[in-house]
């Protein structure tokens, strides 16, 4: 992974009349491009994309993804980010002519298939979850997020027209999304305290509660990774109040298979597809964010939705109380797929079997590493735990430096700086796909590097060394804007 | 279990060093009284090779568009995809990787997007791109949202021929956010530049002016009139546009345009159901700290050379929370990297060539349907594709097609009642003449 040049930009490699792909001409007797489009409403130069041939081409973006960390070379315990093995048999299914060269405008009866497994997805979501419906539209997690916001403010007013239900509690844990989904929606984002544990302290709840609440968004496992005591108790005084409560399933890794979270008050949850259900993370995307939500607020739910009679499967965009489109066509097909797949070779025990490991895993991990990092909450944890490098920083070496020699021994990093809750955190999610030799290594490095603290701080400075590049100047980045190439 | 790699013997060995007595011990922190100790209600799980069976079964219980060639478009394309695109995206290095926090772990992908927002800037003739977002009605959606915050205003007039699902994606989004929508409708399929005009001089006028290029009916907009009758009211100009047709036509920022959206699938991606999709979205250096989404900026690093880096973070929802420009996390990462492989592989003079191929095709089609007795029903310009009138319901039509072998089009009577017997037909680069011939021959036979 060591380069001694940076890999130059694609432009760079251009020289005119270079083709990588040799294309048709045009038919015998086809129209000159002048009788078909007024010369006005035509571009006089071609966009100046770069003419490169296809071995310079395929070298170019090889040498790129060599200067890239995945899965699939490195250990990647990013908390809360769940970065599991990527099956590739849900790969080569979403591969299939039927399932990638299908046009979303087709009959319904020549995507029977498809919409087959769009409802058979929708079930098997409902199984592991207790939902009673199921929206696989939204694109993301963010996405879902909005759309569970939406559904709560479009019950609401279709319950109570004349209601001022315009505040959602939000935790102070909570990820950054939250508000700003909840500001999308119009409402008024009112912050909830969390207790020692970042479990929802309920005092301040009943405090903030009124017929002015619109609802909770809650995150369980919390952002520490445990599983939130009070949520029970909290889901009751919520809906006491005439409130309806969304769960951010970010963390769902950590109880699939072990709760249901419409068994203990959830109203409405959004599932991540590329967290708990493997799909690939691809870099940052695509992704997948489905919702469910309890029978109550079916009826609001996005269009399209799939409808089964008989065994032959239509699209129904027949729903007068539906919050409407979220996006176009119907939802990111080729993930959810895989999702399905990942669903189907799993069954009822293997899903159990995702969160057993994962927490133990997770555990593990926690239990080997006490002893040389702080640890804010001594309780067992789910499926990530989360340290402070509170005592290496007084050394001198903070999160930062820890994660920047972690890449050096060949390590992802794991989340740092989050939950904000906690100093220099360092929040690590193995996942259940690892093996124990895997954890057993990265167990030494970071015992490695807590001694190397304590011996020789001077040795964490200028890291990482071994990366293809070294610390970036980010400060530079956001003053001197430099987001476009120019010839 | 598949991919779970613990043998029972590391699961001894790690409940050893935890100190716990078993696996359900560490799940006490779950109630009680909530423990699901039941069976899912999910299928018993099939083995790798039954769930292959399965999915092939699913996947032939679909027509393709390898059993059925395509003259459908509407926002979703069968374009040719070079197998180097494939072959690229595929790496494990692109496919299981994780959004670039750690840039020094990621320069693989934050050069990649950077090539990105790079060429997606000189098709549309704008100054900065962000690394992507959902699709196209979503960018479109997020568009909207940028232009009210720039203008400081919430009233949006949407062209009618803005696709009609894109419509309805921004009516969702600002459904509760007290954002008056008004329609432009078209005249002649394209926007009627007079019914503008009158829009915005009216009492509570429009400050964005939302188009699609071309118009979902096919039609080319005079994008620079309508940039002037814009801007000459103090509005700004929103722009949806298809990518490949940016090939040929004057860029959107040439024109005048303020902000650029637009669904990139057409760049490399397979249509896949309608999803996932490449939303894009650019806009002027002015505007750069209102853009929603993820931005790749160019910078230097501790060696001194030349690294790439996630910028302007402030902009976005983990810094700035309520008060964020979207709460958009994630970008199409691996969709973006195909686009920029595609239009790496055909470069300036492929592409060009495959949208003028594409509308010489589509104008093909159009002249021996004439021949037929068949015409668009509009007049305007196009470039792909184009509405024709069955004279009978255009369902039916494409019912009738299928069993010759033919996806004939989108029938527009699910999004408007009154054009129940309109078809908007569309022919790629991909159909030969053959094709085009026969489809022809048949459409007009069954329209007859």
């Amino acid at each position: 992974m060591n380069y001694p040049e940076p890999e130059p930009l694609i432009f760079e490699h251009s020289r005119p009349g270079r083709v990588a792909v040799p294309l048709p001409e045009s038919d015998a007797g086809a129209p000159g491009l002048d009788e078909c489009i007024p010369a006005s409403m035509l571009r006089e130069e071609p966009a100046d994309l770069p003419e490169v041939g296809q071995l310079d081409l395929v070298r170019h973006f090889v040498r790129l993804s060599q200067m890239n960390m995945s899965v699939d070379t490195h250990f990647y315990p990013l908390g809360s980010c769940t970065m599991k093995y990527n099956p590739k048999v849900n790969d080569w299914a979403s591969e299939l002519p039927g399932m990638a060269r299908i046009h979303p405008y087709q009959p319904d009866e020549t995507l029977q298939g498809a919409l087959a497994l769009l409802h058979s997805l929708e079930n098997a979501l409902a199984a592991v979850s207790g939902f009673d419906a199921i929206s696989l539209q939204p694109a993301a997690g963010a996405h879902g997020e909005f759309l569970g916001l939406l559904l709560i403010r479009s019950y609401h007013k279709h319950h109570e027209p004349d209601g001022e239900r315009l505040e959602i509690l939000i935790p102070d844990s909570a990820h950054g999304t939250n508000p700003a989904s909840a500001a999308l929606c119009g409402f008024k984002s009112v912050q909830v305290n969390s207790d020692e544990f970042g479990f929802v302290d309920l005092e301040d709840l009943c405090s903030k509660l009124g017929p002015q609440t619109a609802g909770m968004m809650i995150t369980n496992p919390n952002t520490l990774g445990l599983f939130d005591q009070n949520i029970v108790r909290a889901a009751a005084m919520i809906h006491e109040a005439g409130g309806l409560l969304y769960m951010d399933g970010a963390n769902f890794n950590a109880i699939v298979g072990q709760c249901l979270p419409a068994e203990f008050g959830i109203d409405v949850m959004h599932f991540n597809l590329h967290k708990t259900f493997s799909t690939p993370h691809g870099g940052g995307g695509p992704g997948s964010g489905p919702v469910g939500v309890v029978s109550r607020l079916e009826p609001f739910l996005p269009v399209p939705r799939v409808v089964e009679e008989d065994g032959v499967y239509r699209l129904d965009s027949d729903l007068p109380l539906s919050v409407g489109r979220v996006r176009s066509f119907m939802g990111n097909f080729g993930i959810l797929v895989r999702a399905y797949t990942y669903i189907m070779m799993h069954g009822p025990e293997g899903i159990r079997r995702i969160s057993e490991n994962a927490v133990l895993n997770a555990n593990y991990i926690m239990a080997k590493l006490k002893d040389a990092y702080d640890l804010p909450y001594d309780v067992p944890c789910m499926h990530e735990c989360v340290f402070s490098a509170d005592r290496q920083k007084k050394g001198g070496v903070r999160a930062l430096e820890i994660a920047k020699k972690l890449l050096d021994l060949g390590f992802h990093a794991p989340t740092i700086y989050f939950p904000l809750i906690v100093h220099e955190a360092l929040m690590i999610e193995p996942t259940e796909t690892e093996s124990k030799e895997t954890l057993d290594s990265f167990i030494d490095a970071m015992l490695q590097i807590a001694q190397e603290v304590e011996e020789n701080p001077a040795a964490f400075e200028n890291l990482p060394q071994s990366m293809p590049v070294g610390r970036l100047d980010e400060v530079k980045a956001a003053r001197e804007l430099q987001l476009c190439w120019r010839a | 279990m598949p991919y779970v790699q613990n043998t029972d013997e590391d699961r001894d060995a790690m409940l050893a060093a935890i100190g716990a007595p078993s696996v359900a011990a560490l799940f006490e922190s779950i109630p009680a009284e909530i423990r699901f100790t039941g069976e899912l209600d999910l299928p018993k799980a099939l083995s790798e090779p039954e769930m292959m069976a399965h999915a092939q079964e699913l996947s032939a219980a679909n027509e393709s568009l390898d059993s059925k060639i395509c003259f459908a478009g509407g926002g979703m394309y069968d374009h040719y995809i070079p197998p180097v695109v494939d072959f690229i995206s595929g790496r494990s290095e692109f496919y299981t990787s994780y959004t670039p926090y750690q840039a020094e772990a990621s320069q693989g992908n934050l050069q990649v997007f950077y090539e990105y927002q790079s060429l997606i800037c000189q098709l549309t003739g704008m100054e900065v791109a962000n690394a992507s977002l959902y699709d196209g009605a979503t960018a479109l959606a997020e568009a909207v949202l940028m232009a009210q915050n720039i203008v400081r205003q919430d009233a949006v007039a949407i062209s009618a021929g803005v696709h009609p699902e894109y419509i309805q994606t921004i009516r969702t989004y600002v459904q509760y956010l007290d954002a008056p929508l008004s329609d432009i409708a078209l005249e002649n399929g394209v926007t009627s530049h007079e019914s503008l005009a009158s829009a915005l001089q009216s009492d509570s006028p429009p400050r964005v002016v939302v188009v699609q290029q071309p118009n979902f009916y096919g039609g080319i907009e005079d994008l620079e009139s309508l940039a002037q009758l814009a801007h000459g009211a103090g509005a700004l100009l929103v722009v949806s546009a298809n990518p490949i047709a940016l090939a040929l036509l004057k860029s959107p920022g040439e024109c005048g345009a303020d902000i650029v959206s637009g669904e990139a699938q057409c760049l490399g991606i397979p249509p896949a159901l309608g999803g996932p999709g490449l939303g894009m979205l650019a806009t002027r250096d002015k505007h750069v700290r209102k853009i929603p989404g993820r931005i790749v900026g160019q910078t230097r690093h501790e060696r001194g050379d030349r690294a790439y880096v996630l910028t302007l973070q402030t902009r976005e929802q983990h810094i700035k929370r309520e008060r964020a420009t979207s709460n958009i996390c994630t970008n199409h990462a691996l969709l973006a990297l195909r686009a920029t492989v595609y239009l790496s592989a055909l470069g300036k003079q492929g592409l060009r060539k495959v949208a003028a191929l594409c509308t010489q095709k589509a104008h093909q089609l159009a002249a021996l349907l004439k021949q037929g007795g068949v015409e668009p029903v509009s007049s305007s310009s196009y470039f792909n594709e184009f509405v024709i009138d069955c004279g009978k319901p255009a369902t039916g039509v494409v019912t009738d097609l299928l069993e010759k072998g033919f996806l004939a089009g989108v029938p527009l009577g699910q999004f408007d009642e009154s054009r129940a017997n309109e078809l908007l037909v569309c022919a790629t680069e991909q159909r030969t003449q053959k094709q085009i011939q026969d489809f022809a021959a048949a459409l007009t036979d069954v329209i007859e």
